[in-house]
């Protein structure tokens, strides 16, 4: 169903969820995040692979409860710091994966099955922290490798270059784990740089059928500073000069009031 | 060091020529991204790129800064998901070599990009894993790139974020893969002994003596030679230049 984003976000996000908003550098669903913070949500289980500027936001703004992720930075920048911060006080629960693992748990509940199964981890200090990573032994080989289980998502959030009038969905380029978001939440909300009459089959796109998503709508620019490939470039200065505001709690606050 | 060069410029040739006769390579922001694209711009053209986001063959045209860029999907040879970057590419060990950048490393090539500290009290945390343990675990070989410090090359390190070589046997872990080969600094290079698996320096870079580098590890490194790396060519020193 086509609505606008603020209505999106009031009807399928609640206090107390869990929320993904995935896109792996690209199609980051950014100004969802940031309605997000408007609308002053709180206690959010907040999951994504590669928690970014946005999440650093919502992060700052006091949204999250708990974070489930794999890879935490400002990519060839340095820290997040309104992130670093939180989880160096102790203020910012987390559960901490690798990129792989969590692909997999994205796959899993796409899938609706209670876990996946991967070589992964073995060795590393992770299993100690994290206990959604757990051996497991194959019924055929005898072989041990390792479970982590599906990600339990209220609502899926991604961003996509366009959808057509009735709703159906289509992105290309990069797609990472957005059809596995939106397939594995209960509720999804896809924002979109524009909505055409009819989508034309390009090389490497996903369309995700209109019934399999909940809501849809048109925000143009939607994942800046992030890219939407054939409609513009990632914003890379964005991302540079994200470093000095996040890195100072008032310089935080002030941006944080001109949201 | 003359004033032709940086250690930083020898460190990405360094890491350019160990990656001559590497068909595929699974690579890293940053430090080894440098030093892959150079490979692909000197000694080995059809080296191919793998990115996490999933581009297969990217052929940038200069430096991403990340690792999702649109030119990496826009030059590949082919663009896939992420869960199918990691089930179907790097899990069956079919990318020849891991190319990794470290926050911490150790004697036996244990890489920390987690935490500085105790996990639940961080003094520094870290981005986190990443997709290094899975390339670190399946890839045929892992090359590490690192500016040689004593906080970066540490006794042992806080955390283990990728496996190394030891003192655990990684084929007892059940990991496929060789493991890291050879770690590339900006004074020298060290490689793993055949019987001991410690890294001991086997180059020091022009100008570089084996006691600076032996100052700048937090363990008593050992020395094997060690030999001095050939100086970055006019050459090499131009693509690097126009890359970065």
């Amino acid at each position: 169903m086509r609505t606008s984003l603020p209505e999106a976000i009031a009807d399928l996000v609640h206090d107390g969820d869990t929320v993904a908003l995935e896109g792996f550098t690209h199609l980051i669903p950014v100004a969802a995040g940031q309605e997000i913070i408007r609308q002053r949500r709180r206690d959010l289980t907040l999951v994504r692979m590669t928690p970014d500027i946005v999440y650093d936001q919502l992060i700052g703004a006091g949204c999250a409860r708990k974070l489930i992720f794999s890879w935490g930075g400002n990519p060839g920048v340095g820290s997040l710091h309104r992130f670093r911060e939180a989880v160096e006080r102790g203020e910012l629960e987390i559960e901490e994966h690798s990129h792989a693992g969590m692909a997999n748990r994205y796959v899993a509940a796409a899938s609706n099955l209670p876990f996946a199964v991967l070589r992964g981890y073995t060795g590393t200090s992770l299993p100690e922290q994290t206990d959604t990573i757990k051996p497991i032994t194959c019924p055929f080989t005898g072989e041990t490798l390792t479970a982590v289980p599906a990600l339990d998502l209220d609502v899926g959030i991604i961003h996509a270059q366009r959808a057509d009038t009735q709703g159906n969905v289509q992105l290309w380029g990069q797609v990472g784990v957005q059809k596995e978001t939106v397939l594995g939440a209960k509720r999804s909300l896809v924002t979109v740089e524009e909505i055409v009459d009819e989508l034309t089959p390009l090389p490497y796109a996903v369309v995700l059928p209109r019934w399999v998503v909940t809501r849809v709508a048109l925000v143009p620019g939607g994942a800046k500073p992030s890219y939407a490939q054939d409609y513009y470039e990632r914003d890379n200065d964005a991302y540079r000069a994200w470093d000095a505001t996040s890195r100072d709690p008032e310089a935080f606050a002030r941006w944080l009031e001109t949201l | 060091m003359t004033a032709d060069y940086t250690a930083d410029e020898m460190m990405s040739v360094a890491a350019a020529r160990a990656l001559h006769d590497v068909r595929s390579c699974f690579v890293g922001i940053g430090l080894p991204s440098t030093g892959a694209n150079l490979a692909r711009r000197t000694l080995n053209p059809d080296l191919v790129l793998v990115y996490e986001a999933g581009a297969i063959g990217a052929k940038p045209p200069r430096l991403p800064l990340s690792i999702g860029d649109g030119m990496l999907g826009e030059t590949a040879d082919a663009v896939v998901g992420v869960p199918e970057i990691f089930n179907y590419w790097v899990q069956p060990g079919r990318i020849e070599v891991g190319f990794l950048g470290a926050a911490q490393i150790d004697r036996f090539a244990n890489i920390n990009t987690t935490v500085i500290g105790a996990y639940d009290h961080p003094k520094v945390r870290l981005p986190g894993a990443g997709g290094a343990p899975e390339i670190a675990a399946s890839c045929g070989e892992v090359i590490v790139i690192v500016r040689q410090t004593p906080r970066a090359l540490v006794e042992r390190v806080d955390f283990v974020t990728s496996v190394g070589n030891g003192p655990r046997d990684r084929a007892a872990l059940g990991l496929r893969g060789k493991g890291p080969t050879k770690v590339i600094t900006d004074l020298g290079i060290l490689e793993p002994d055949a019987t001991t698996r410690e890294l001991v320096l086997t180059h020091v870079h022009p100008g570089v003596t084996a006691e600076q580098a032996i100052e700048a590890t937090g363990w008593p490194l050992r020395v094997a030679g060690p030999q001095t790396t050939e100086p970055p060519t006019a050459a090499e020193l131009h693509a690097l230049r126009e890359l970065t």
